[in-house]
């Protein structure tokens, strides 16, 4: 008897899967709910497999491959998973490119599986062959093409340690068709280390004692809060430290939602299109505490006139940014969540009362030249503020809003009141339009719960637009916001700034947007007249499925403050 | 200040990785001036030697950036003072324009030998930094070099602490 059972279980151990199958038990072994892709020709076995899985694996069929990438982000962005996307070869692998970039760049982590033709057919130029992993390699974390059934086990599971340990980032594994039709023994060990890999390094606790001799010691010291803060999940530990030292507390873009706008010591966004009090003060502290983030060229403007008075504290666990923009006086290589936690233990407690006063005053002319005619308008015309402030007014406090790019990404920025962590989702470093439709729908998918708002340019709409599709078919409800102001608005912006109104190829002949939902089955309805915003945010934002708000607005409308390129942050013009 | 910086990967040795580790150069404009490609002492660890002309802080950051990439276990930046390094340097003459006596003298006086002898042609081979090569080419142009042909670096550095200590001390575990 006993014998029996042990040969069955022999055979039971012995008997062979295709590749292709078990791509998907590893997949399954990852966690993975939800796979957003497209079928083609290389990758059909895998979606074959995905046939008799389909009660565990949730595939979200969508438009453009494009489209199932920024739905991966979204995914990720939300929830604290890696987002995982299908395409087939050649086309299919190539479409996923800009996504790939920008979750690279937004250090996204996502495990992007394309099909590839046979191996014996490698570099033959057949049929949708492409060298995908030649073209993704400058723009992932990691990549690996996989020609033999029995190594899809270990690719996958390689995947997604890399994909999400330390500084997270996109990772693809590129499948031959044969590697997929072949057979193997399965057998899944999770990654857990590999020894060239340090995701995590040391904390140095000399670096920390540095670190809080130059807080103890600062007068104006200011908190720059990066995307890490949330990458780490060191939300608490980022208020405790600021609240415990009294420190201004100012976010970057995709640092947005890292701490409550309302919090007393939240001063505002940095940058380009950021806040006045955040930019002006940074060349004016004594100390500035960079926390996961990387000094972006939006976020320093010209680098030799920046905060040069200042003394640097860089808290940062990707080794290579450290000293790569900005010199650290004192460089705490760590994820940011220990840092913090072991700093706000060391520092005294302290308040800046005077210091963030200046900050208020800041604020205050700010509101006075730009925020108050931003929001409450004289003219006719709608203008994006105070619609964003309507939505942020109406929207609960976790809904996840989700921005495309241009003007309405940085009045949103501005004037979206952030209330949880992960609720802001944009792209930053790459600044893809057409990210924020896809993304919105991986953002419901990734976190159900929540209310998902995109907020979007008629522009990047339209890069995108297919994803309706998706929306109609997944059943996602997702709340569309079109900022329609019939102009590539930011690119507009800039010509009438530094090209002299030279308006080139920025206006445009849009479609009705109302009638293009309707195609898809999605709710919908423009609104023109200040009279009729609030009634409609209200109507979008208690209708169950999903919504298309197209609102109208101000044809040229500029977004300030603004720091011009090549100038300074102290430069920064209110008008 | 450019000068001239060895930088030394040490890595796994996977498919791709020379590609990925040139396109950190190229992406920062960083000629590549030579690169050669060798096993270690560390089993499995291959070891490839870059030598390139660059300031300080562009070669200290980008060998980071090398760093960054998963397969790569350590990056060392070792200006030339740091290192001792060879290049082997090959040298093909005709026999009619070089006869052997002239081929022996060149060779003994540039401690370089010679490598293959035949009727129509003759191999010397010359190991050392790249100005002796250079040198011992300028004089054998005058009689016509139908081939010349020169390895990147091949490089130990200085510094008493070995690889494997430093593996250590990352907690690199070693097969
Ligand atoms: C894929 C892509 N192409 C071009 C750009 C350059 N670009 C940045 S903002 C912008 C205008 C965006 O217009 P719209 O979507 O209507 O938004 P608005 O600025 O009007 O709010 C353009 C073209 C970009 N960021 N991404």
């Amino acid at each position: 008897m006993l014998e029996k059972e042990l040969s069955k279980e022999k055979a039971k151990s012995s008997k062979q899967i295709t590749g292709a199958e078990a791509l998907i038990l590893s997949l399954l072994e990852e966690g993975v709910d939800t796979v957003f892709g497209y079928p083609g020709g290389a990758i059909m076995p895998i979606y074959d497999a995905l046939y008799d899985y389909q009660d565990k694996i949730n595939h979200i069929l969508v438009r453009h491959e494009q489209g199932a990438v920024h739905a991966a982000q979204g995914y990720a962005r939300v929830s604290d998973k890696a987002g995982v996307c299908f395409a087939t070869s050649g086309p299919g692998a190539t479409n996923l490119v800009t996504g790939i970039a920008d979750a690279q760049i937004d250090s996204t982590p996502l495990v992007c599986i394309t099909g590839q033709v046979a191996s014996h057919l490698l570099g033959t130029d057949a049929f949708q062959e492409t060298d995908v992993i030649g073209i993704s390699m400058p723009i992932t974390k990691w990549n690996l093409q996989v020609t033999k059934p029995e190594d899809i086990p270990a690719a996958v599971a390689r995947a997604f340690y890399i994909a999400r340990s330390g500084r997270p980032g996109p990772v693809l594994l590129d499948i031959t068709k044969d590697a997929q039709f072949g057979k193997l023994h399965y057998k899944y060990e999770k990654c857990e280390k590999i020894r060239s890999y340090r995701p995590y390094p040391k904390l140095n606790m000399g670096d920390v004692d540095k670190a809080v001799e130059l807080i103890n010691k600062a007068k104006k010291p200011f908190i720059l809060a990066g995307h890490g803060v949330l990458i780490s999940g060191a939300e608490n530990e980022l208020r405790q430290f600021a609240e415990k030292t009294g420190i201004p507390v100012a976010v970057t873009l995709l640092g947005l939602s890292a701490i409550p706008t309302d919090h007393q010591l939240y001063v505002g966004f940095l940058g380009m299109h950021g806040n006045y009090g955040p930019n002006i003060k940074t060349n004016e502290c004594d100390l500035l505490i960079a926390v996961g983030m990387r000094f972006d060229d939006r976020v320093t403007g010209d680098i030799s006139k920046y905060a040069k008075q200042a003394k640097v504290i860089h808290i940062e666990i990707d080794p290579s940014e450290i000293n790569k923009i900005v010199k650290a006086d004192v460089a705490v290589n760590s994820d940011a969540k220990e840092a913090l936690k072991a700093l706000s233990e060391r520092v005294s407690k302290a308040s800046h009362e005077k210091w963030m006063q200046e900050f208020r005053d800041c604020k205050k002319l700010e509101y006075e030249k730009v925020e108050q005619h931003d929001l409450y308008p004289g003219g006719k015309g709608l203008k994006m503020a105070e619609v964003v402030r309507l939505i942020s007014e109406k929207a609960s406090a976790d809904a996840i809003i989700v921005t495309d790019v241009g003007q309405h990404q940085m009045v949103t920025s501005r004037y979206y009141n952030y209330r949880k962590p992960n609720t802001n989702i944009t792209s930053g470093g790459l600044g893809t339009m057409g990210f924020a439709l896809p993304a919105a729908i991986g953002a419901k998918v990734g976190k159900p719960g929540s209310d998902v708002i995109a907020i979007i340019g008629d522009g990047g709409f339209q890069m995108t637009l297919q994803e309706l599709g998706t929306i109609n078919q997944s059943k996602m409800p997702v709340k569309i916001v079109i900022l329609n102001n019939n102009f590539l608005g930011m690119v507009r912006q800039w010509q009438q700034l530094f090209y002299e109104k030279r308006y080139s190829s920025v206006e445009m002949i849009n479609p009705d947007f109302v009638m293009i939902a309707k195609g898809f089955n999605i709710e919908s309805a423009k609104v023109t007249e200040r009279s009729d915003i609030e009634a409609a945010i209200g109507k979008m934002l208690d209708h169950k499925g999903s919504y298309l708000l197209e609102v109208v607005v101000e044809k040229e409308e500029n977004v300030f403050p603004m720091v011009p390129t090549g100038a300074s942050v102290a430069e920064i013009r209110l008008e | 200040m450019t000068k001239q910086f060895t930088v030394s990967v040490f890595t796994e040795n996977k498919i791709g990785l020379m590609n990925r580790i040139a396109i950190i150069f190229t992406r920062r404009r960083m000629n590549i001036e030579r690169i050669t490609v060798s096993e270690s002492e560390v089993k499995g660890v291959a070891r490839i030697t870059i030598v390139v002309n660059t300031t300080r802080d562009a070669v200290d950051k980008l060998a980071r950036q090398v760093e960054k990439l998963t397969e790569v276990l350590k990056a060392f930046v070792h200006e030339d003072h740091e290192v001792i390094y060879q290049e082997m340097a090959l040298y093909k003459m005709s026999a009619k324009t070089l006869s052997h006596a002239a081929a022996a003298k060149f060779v003994k006086e540039n401690n370089a030998r010679i490598l293959v002898e035949e009727p129509e042609y003759i191999v010397i081979e010359k190991t050392g930094t790249k100005e002796e090569t250079e040198k011992l080419f300028l004089e054998l142009e005058k009689y016509g070099v139908l081939e010349f042909a020169r390895s990147g670096r091949v490089v130990v550095t200085k510094p008493m602490k070995e690889l494997k200590t430093y593996l250590k001390e990352l907690e690199i575990e070693l097969v």
